[in-house]
């Protein structure tokens, strides 16, 4: 796939640029775009946040990207090395990178493999914070046999090695810059994270964190028609609102980041004519994760562990009932309009396969179920009960304006099917945070069912659905780390997990996640809601942007051009 | 005078060490984490290394005393570093910003210019306007003139900036095309063009504090008058002839500016903090525009770090607004 797909964005991008003479580099002025979450930092391994990974994609650049449909393509390499062509080693614990000839970084030295490898030691180093450390796992070494070859070695056998210095989050730095800033120096070296050396299109000119980040071109890029642009403007600050209006009602701003705006307002922004709303898919799937263990205030500190299973959400047919009463497609469209798609599934590659009924709202079904499985009103009060346990349920979710509508939806849809539900919402930043002290963690879970977004790093999903195995159960022991927030423990998902673990090749790969994916979704243990895009917008005259949800969103900015009527 | 000057100075550093202690305190209570915000693709382990990599493992008493040591001694050093030439901080630490991981005196730097050019400028412009305003509706109390004025500052305490914000950008920069919405921080003055640009871009924001300035401070200066106007020594220079303007200007204003002053001294450190609101609308990333975000992100060192200096602001105001009385009324000695 590799060399087509390079050559066919080759094509692409030329086909975009040829009839507009824009050959000659810098010749089409300033771009301005918005990011209304501020760039704090220009270096991607000290913070995590996608605006920050997104303002250092211009500079920093990894060996392979993603494109916008999630294939790999090389960048700073001529070739994916695969088991195929011999770059990855036949026990799969070495994978071998050749650097293009004559890379250069933007103060005219030579890109070499030693920077590979000290880019590995910086994320590495210890009492760094790197925020990218889990690109790195289990590598041991990265060998650098001559100036343009590196070999990342593993310690054991990597079915998938396209961790370190692929995508975005794992770029690579310059040695020279950043060799006094390991391990615990590295926040302290502010000169360099606020204007890395890199080998992308554009370097820093001006830097204000968290207000604004002025580009102009690098003199040393390797493609002399690129960029189109001489300088690159990124503000930051406002709403994501006034973002919108800034590019869609005054054409002030040519591209806006990140519009989670209800779908009218957009809609209506968008009819003024200046510019249009784009967006693209990734793994990101706003989700319900179900309690097993039982959240009852009552059991102190045994609460919500796996000790007490759920007296409700413990029977298979109560969850399945809660899936059959949700309106998929109803709370796609009130949540998220251009930005959302019905989900069913928690990898999109799963959802060609989906079983349509699971789209279709199905009350009368849902409530079959129940009385089947021994759930009955007995006492006429509305709500089913069985042995005495009432089906009530805490649903806990993050303090937002469409999760509380969607709360408020599912509530009564619930009520429908004789369930009771009681609403909570956290503040985002308590919910999230991972303090071990607070009682109202999605990690601690005091609740039975809970509504958040999830997605996964790069295209392959193994540690993302390694996450629900029975090891990664928040626990009190563990201080409440784990990402099994669920705590569901079924040994036949474990081997599954630990059979992904070693298989290679991407087909066998691809049919192993969708049958860990069929186990979560059909047992129940996620309800998949709305598969959540990213929306920006841009005004009718930039052309070349490709919107895309694997990699940086800037990651073709090289591309991007004024088009000229 | 001096002696209750250097008083008052002495008797403010134990204020502003409760002041820090009890905003150290209120952040480190409040639920939230600096890591809350990263994507949940990273792992909590990942982000336990990278708390621990910013200090945050540290008991809270440790982080006090290094957070005082950093204000009160490494920045003033690093200062007196960048004047003379000195390495007085050299091998210290300075106090970073955990959002940024750059120095906090570094980004309140780059943020003071816009404050002081928008606020400043509103908070002028503001007083200005509500001066005249208020003597006039005074001397004329129930005029015409009298009723609009209230009327206007009424609109001006009742409307929240987030509101006229957005409906003077919905009128001048959507509908019109007049004005931009959007503050440009990196414009450089250097010229005709480029100080038009600043005046264009400085208009709408400026527009929507100044007329909170207003309705604030001319209603003080409408009442102070007021209580000045209806008095013998009123009627007394009446009678000896003086001229009404002359009158007003020179016997009523001074006696009523007392109060009225302390009003306006009192409100500038506010140009320093920004306006946290307006800043946000139009995007003008000052110094409010950090305090938020700082919050946002749990970023404690700024978040202290700024609150503090406006305390210190706010006590320094007091003392020149005492001042200021003794400099207006001769009656008011404090040796």
């Amino acid at each position: 796939m590799t060399l087509s797909t390079t050559l066919m964005g080759m094509a692409l991008g030329t086909l975009m640029a040829l009839p507009l003479g824009a050959a000659e580099r810098g010749a089409d002025g300033e771009v301005r775009i918005l990011y209304w979450q501020s760039p704090t930092t220009l270096n991607p391994y000290l913070s995590g946040g996608i605006k920050d990974n997104d303002a250092a994609s211009l500079i920093l650049e990894p060996l392979v990207r993603y494109d916008p449909t999630g294939e790999m393509i090389p960048w700073l390499v001529d070739e994916l090395p695969t088991l195929e062509n011999g770059g990855v080693s036949a026990d799969q614990t070495r994978i071998t990178w050749r650097l293009k000839d004559g890379l250069r970084w933007s103060d005219g030295t030579a890109v070499t493999s030693a920077d590979l490898r000290f880019s590995w030691q910086y994320c590495t180093a210890e009492g760094g914070g790197c925020a990218q450390v889990a690109k790195f796992t289990d590598v041991v070494d990265v060998e650098t046999p001559d100036a343009r070859t590196a070999t990342v070695v593993f310690s054991k056998p990597k079915p998938f090695p396209y961790g370190p210095f692929v995508g975005a989050q794992a770029p690579i730095l310059q040695a020279a810059q950043f060799a006094y800033c390991l391990g615990t120096r590295a926040p302290t070296c502010t000169e360099a994270n606020f204007a890395p050396i890199g080998t992308g299109p554009y370097r820093v000119k001006e830097f204000r964190p968290g207000d604004v980040v002025v580009y102009e071109i690098n003199p040393e890029y390797r493609d002399p028609s690129k960029p189109n642009f001489a300088t690159v403007t990124i503000k930051g600050g406002g709403t994501a609102e006034g973002a919108a209006r800034a590019v869609l009602e005054t054409g002030e701003f040519d591209y806006a980041w990140n519009l989670q705006l209800s779908p009218d307002v957009l809609l209506r922004k968008q009819a003024r004519g200046k510019g249009k709303v784009i967006s693209a898919f990734g793994s990101l799937v706003e989700r319900i994760a179900v309690n097993f263990s039982d959240p009852d205030p009552n059991l102190g500190a045994a609460r919500s562990t796996a000790a007490h299973p759920n007296p409700v959400l413990s029977d298979a047919a109560v969850r399945r009932a809660l899936s059959m009463a949700l309106d998929r497609r109803l709370l796609s469209e009130i949540g998220y309009g251009p930005a959302g798609r019905p989900a069913c599934n928690l990898l999109p590659f799963a959802a060609g396969d989906t079983d349509p009924a699971c789209l279709q709202q199905d009350l009368e079904g849902a409530r079959a179920l129940l009385d089947q499985a021994g759930w009955v009103d007995s006492d006429g009060d509305g709500v089913r009960d069985k042995d005495g346990t009432k089906l009530r349920l805490v649903f806990q979710t993050s303090t937002n304006a469409v999760r509380q509508d969607f709360q408020a939806v599912i509530k009564e849809w619930w009520r429908q099917i004789g369930i009771e539900t009681e609403l909570r919402n956290i503040d985002a930043s308590v919910f999230f945070g991972t303090d071990p002290g607070s009682p109202d963690t999605m990690q601690r879970f005091y609740a039975d069912v809970q509504m958040f977004a999830g997605a996964y790093d790069g295209t392959d999903p193994e540690n993302y659905l390694a996450s629900w195995t029975c090891g990664k159960a928040p626990t009190p022991e563990n201080q409440w780390q784990g990402s099994n927030v669920s705590r569901w423990c079924d040994p036949a998902y474990d081997a599954m997990a630990a059979k992904m673990a070693v298989t290679g090749g991407i087909d066998a790969r691809t049919t192993l996640a969708k049958a860990m994916n069929d186990a979560l979704v059909e047992n129940g243990v996620v309800l998949p809601l709305v598969d959540r895009g990213r929306v920006s917008a841009l005004v009718h005259d930039l052309g070349g942007v490709a919107i895309n949800a694997w990699d940086s969103e800037l990651w073709n900015i090289a591309d991007w051009h004024r088009i000229k009527n | 005078m001096l002696n209750y000057t250097i008083r008052r100075l002495t008797m403010a550093l134990p204020t502003l060490l409760a002041i820090s202690l009890i905003v150290f305190a209120l952040m480190e209570l409040a639920p939230g984490d600096p890591m809350a915000r990263l994507p949940l693709s990273i792992s909590p382990e990942v982000k336990a290394q990278m708390r621990e990599a910013l200090g945050l493992d540290a008991p809270s008493h440790v982080r006090f005393g290094k957070w005082l040591w950093q204000l009160g001694v490494v920045e003033p050093s690093v200062w007196i570093d960048n004047l003379f030439g000195t390495a007085l901080a050299e091998g210290q630490t300075r106090m970073i910003s955990w959002q940024t991981r750059g120095p906090v005196m570094q980004l309140i730097g780059q943020r003071l210019p816009q404050t002081l050019w928008v606020v400043g400028l509103a908070y002028l412009v503001g007083t200005m306007l509500a001066l005249p305003i208020g003597i006039w509706s005074a001397y004329r109390q129930y005029s015409a003139f009298d009723q609009i004025a209230t009327g206007v500052s009424i609109i001006g305490f009742a409307v929240p900036p987030f509101f006229s914000g957005v409906l003077l950008i919905l009128l001048f920069s959507v509908h019109l095309e007049w004005l931009p919405s959007v503050y440009d921080t990196t414009l450089q003055v250097s010229g005709w063009d480029s100080f038009t640009q600043q005046l264009r871009q400085m208009a709408l924001p400026v527009a929507v504090l100044s007329l909170q300035t207003t309705a604030q401070i001319s209603r003080y200066m409408r009442s102070a008058m007021l209580d000045h106007l209806g008095q013998d020594y009123v009627r007394a220079a009446r009678a000896r002839g003086v001229s009404e303007g002359g009158m007003l200007l020179r016997h009523v204003l001074p006696n009523a500016l007392v109060p009225v002053v302390s009003v306006i001294a009192l409100g500038l450190p506010q140009i320093f903090a920004g306006a946290i609101v307006t800043e946000q609308i139009f995007r003008v990333n000052g110094v409010g525009h950090l305090l938020i975000t700082s919050i946002q992100a749990n970023d404690l060192p700024t978040v202290q770090t700024i609150t503090v200096l406006l305390a210190a602001l706010i006590v320094v105001s007091n003392l020149i607004a005492d001042l200021a009385y003794g400099a207006l009324d001769p009656r008011i000695r404090y040796d």
